[in-house]
C-alpha cells in the first residue's frame, strides 16, 4: 500500500507532505504537554518492534499464502492517538530511506493514509466506541477487526484519490477504486486478526498494559475534540491544492507542449472565468485530473505533421537519449578512476 | 530464514556505507538533503509521457555512486527491490491507454507503454536518490539536518530512539523464528494461535525493555536530546557549490529536454 514517487505528482505529494507535517508538529506538540515521559523510550522501542513483527509471517487458513502484521492499529491502541501517529511516521520514515519503500516525496501520502487514519479515526471512533467501558475480550477482538477493516478501506481509498489525482497512472478511478478496496477489505481482514490475536494474547497475560493506556483518559479525549478541526484543515488543503493542481497542470503541459511543437499553444486557459469554471468542474468531477493529458495526445495528431517529420523527431529523441545514457555512464566512470587514489589516501 | 537475514545484513551494510569518508560524506547533511528534495521534485513533475527529458537526471546518482565508491551493484540491487512495486500501478497503463501518440517506423507505441516506460524510469531515479542519501549520510545525520530545517524534536527524538533499537529488536525477532523454525521440522509458516502468542511475548519483552530503558535514560541524566556524532553543521561554501550546482542543473534540465536537443544536434549534423 506503500505510494511510490513514481506515481505522485508534486502538487499532491507536497499537500500531503503538508498536511503530515502539520499533523507531525501537532503531534509533537501534543507529547510536549500531555505526555509521560515513560512513552518516550516505549515509542521507539515500540516503532522498531513493528519492523520486527512485519518480518513474521503467519499462514492464512485455506488460501496457502501468508500475511503479517501491519502495525498502526496495533501501535493506535498501546499508545494512543498521537504517540502512534508519531511512531507510524517514524517507521515510514526509515522504509523510505533505507528500503526505498515508498518515495521521499510520497512519504507525506503513506504517513497520511497510514498513519492518520488507524491512529485518529479507527481507534478513537471505532476501536473506542465499540470496546465500551469494561471491555471483555471478544469484544476487544471484535472492535480490533472492524477498526483494522475501516482503516485499511480509507488508508486504500487515500491511496486511489492520491494516485489518480496525480495523473501518472492511467487507471480510471472507478476501476481502481473497486479493485484497491476489495484487495484491502481481504487485507483489512488478514490485518485486523493478526492485531486481534496479538492483543488477546497480551490481554491474558498482561492486561494491565491494555488498562493502562486506556485509562489515560484526557489525553485521548483531547486529540478527538481537535480532531475534526484538524481534518477539515487536512480536507481543505487537500481540496484546494488538488483544485489548483487541477485547473493549473494543464497550463504546465500546453505550456511543454507548445515548446515541442513550437506553436502558441491553448488561448482558452489563459480565459481567468475559464480558469474558474475548470477549478470548479475539478472539484466536483475527480475524473478531469485523468483526462488532462487528452490535449496533448490529441495535439499531434491535429497537426498531423508529415510522417518523417515525426520519425525524425523520435530519432532525435533516440539519439539524444542513447548519447545522454553514455554521457552518465562516461562521466561516473571518469569520476571513479578520479576518485579513487583519493580513497586510497583515505584508508592510510 | 536465510532471506530475512539477509534483508537486515542489507540494512546494516547500508549503514555501515554511511561510516566512510569522503568529501561528500562530510558535505553538510543539509545540502544533501536539499539537493536530493530538489532532485525529487524536478523529476516526479514531468508529466507523464516524458522519457527522454528525465535521462540526464542519472547523472546525478551516477556521480555521486563514481565519486564516493558507493558499491553499483549493492545499490542497483536495492534498486531493482523497489521497482516492482511502481510497477504493479504502472503496468495498467498499456491497458487503460491505448491511444497512437507516436510511430517508430511501422509501429505504433501506445500512450500507455510510453507512460509505463517513464513511471519505471521515475521510479530508478527517485530510489537511487534516497538510497544514496542515506549511504553518503547515514541516518541520525539525516535526523539532525532535518531538525535544523525544522522538524519537532520531539519526532526527532522518536526517529533516533526507533533507528537505535530496530537492529536491537531485528536481531531478537530472527533469532525467534530461527528457534521456531528449527523446532518445527521443516514446517513453513506460523499457525495464527502460534503466531499471536509469538509476537506477543516478543511485544511484552519489548514493552519491557522500554522500561529498563527509561530507567536507564533517568539514571543518565536524559535531557530529551540525542547527541549525534558526524560532520558538524557548517554551511560552508562547499555547500553552497554542491547545492546550488545541482540544483541549477536540474532546473535547466528540467526546462530543456537535453537529449532531444542533443540529438536535434546529432540528426542535424548527419543530413
Amino acid at each position: 500500500m506503500h505510494m511510490a514517487d513514481a506515481l505522485v505528482s508534486p502538487a499532491v505529494g507536497g499537500a500531503m507532505w503538508a498536511t503530515s507535517a502539520a499533523l507531525i508538529g501537532y503531534c509533537s506538540a501534543q507529547g510536549h504537554k500531555h505526555l509521560d515521559e515513560r512513552k518516550v523510550p516505549l515509542m521507539g522501542v515500540l516503532g522498531a518492534f513493528v519492523f520486527t513483527a512485519q518480518i513474521i509471517n503467519f499462514t492464512i487458513p485455506a488460501t496457502g499464502s501468508s500475511g503479517h502484521l501491519g502495525g498502526g492499529l496495533l501501535l493506535a491502541i498501546l499508545l494512543g492517538p498521537s504517540a502512534a501517529f508519531l511512531t507510524i511516521a517514524s517507521v515510514l520514515m526509515v522504509q523510505a530511506l533505507f528500503f526505498a519503500d515508498g518515495g521521499l516525496l510520497a512519504l507525506g501520502c503513506n504517513i497520511f493514509n497510514l498513519g492518520f487514519f488507524p491512529a485518529f479515526f479507527a481507534y478513537p471512533l471505532i476501536y473506542r466506541k465499540l470496546i465500551g467501558r469494561n471491555p471483555g475480550q471478544s469484544s476487544m477482538v471484535m472492535a480490533t477487526i472492524v477498526a483494522a477493516v475501516v482503516s485499511l478501506q480509507l488508508g486504500s481509498l487515500g491511496v486511489v484519490l492520491q494516485t489518480v489525482a496525480s495523473g501518472v497512472s492511467a487507471l480510471p478511478f472507478k476501476e481502481f477504486l473497486l479493485l484497491m478496496q476489495s484487495i484491502h477489505l481481504a487485507i483489512g481482514v488478514v490485518e485486523g486478526v493478526a492485531t486481534a490475536l496479538v492483543i488477546a494474547f497480551i490481554y491474558r497475560a498482561r492486561p494491565e498494559t491494555l488498562e493502562n493506556v486506556s485509562r489515560v483518559k484526557p489525553t485521548a479525549k483531547r486529540p478527538l475534540r481537535s480532531l475534526l478541526a484538524t481534518l477539515l484543515a487536512a480536507a481543505a488543503l487537500t481540496g484546494g491544492v488538488l483544485s489548483w493542481f487541477a485547473s493549473d497542470a494543464p497550463d504546465g503541459l500546453e505550456w511543454s507542449i507548445a515548446r515541442i511543437t513550437e506553436s502558441a499553444g491553448f488561448p482558452h486557459a489563459q480565459d481567468p472565468e475559464h480558469k474558474a469554471l475548470e477549478t470548479i468542474q475539478s472539484k466536483t468531477a475527480l475524473h478531469s485530473g485523468v483526462t488532462m493529458p487528452e490535449g496533448k495526445r490529441g495535439h499531434p495528431e491535429e497537426t498531423a505533421s508529415p510522417v518523417e517529420e515525426r520519425i525524425g523527431k523520435s530519432l532525435s529523441g533516440l539519439i539524444g537519449g542513447a548519447i545522454t545514457l553514455a554521457v552518465c555512464f562516461l562521466v561516473g566512470i571518469l569520476c571513479r578512476k578520479r576518485a579513487e587514489p583519493k580513497g586510497f589516501g583515505a584508508s592510510h | 530464514m536465510l532471506a530475512i537475514d539477509g534483508t537486515f545484513l542489507d540494512f546494516k551494510q547500508l549503514d555501515l556505507l554511511a561510516t566512510q569518508h569522503t568529501a561528500l560524506h562530510r558535505l553538510d547533511p543539509r545540502a544533501k538533503v536539499l539537493t536530493t528534495a530538489c532532485f525529487v521534485l524536478c523529476v516526479v513533475s514531468f508529466d507523464r509521457y516524458t522519457i527522454s527529458a528525465m535521462l540526464p537526471y542519472l547523472l546525478y546518482p551516477a556521480v555521486l555512486i563514481a565519486a564516493s565508491g558507493l558499491p553499483f551493484g549493492y545499490i542497483l540491487r536495492k534498486i531493482l527491490i523497489v521497482i516492482p512495486f511502481a510497477l504493479v500501478i504502472g503496468i495498467f497503463n498499456p491497458v487503460f491507454d491505448r491511444q497512437v501518440i507516436m510511430h517508430v517506423g511501422e509501429f505504433a507505441i501506445w500512450g500507455g507503454w510510453v507512460s509505463c516506460a517513464s513511471i519505471l524510469i521515475r521510479a530508478t531515479l527517485t530510489a537511487s536518490v534516497a538510497i544514496i542519501l542515506v549511504a553518503l549520510t547515514g541516518f541520525p545525520v539525516i535526523c539532525a539536518a532535518l531538525e535544523k530545517l525544522g522538524m519537532p524534536k520531539a519526532f526527532a527524538v522518536q526517529l533516533l530512539f526507533l533507528y537505535r533499537y530496530i537492529f536491537v529488536l531485528t536481531d531478537e525477532g530472527v533469532r525467534t523464528i530461527r528457534a521456531c523454525q528449527l523446532r518445527s521440522f521443516g514446517r513453513r509458516g506460523l499457525s495464527l494461535r502460534q503466531f499471536g502468542s509469538l509476537v506477543g511475548h516478543l511485544l511484552l519483552r519489548t514493552w519491557d525493555r522500554a522500561e529498563r530503558i527509561h530507567m536507564a535514560m533517568l539514571a543518565r541524566g536524559f535531557s530529551g536530546e540525542f547527541h549525534t556524532t558526524g560532520p558538524q553543521g557548517r554551511f560552508g561554501s562547499k555547500e553552497l557549490i554542491f547545492m546550488g550546482g545541482w540544483s541549477a542543473l536540474f532546473i535547466v534540465l528540467r526546462l530543456y529536454n537535453a537529449p532531444q536537443l542533443l540529438g536535434g544536434l546529432f540528426a542535424g549534423s548527419l543530413s
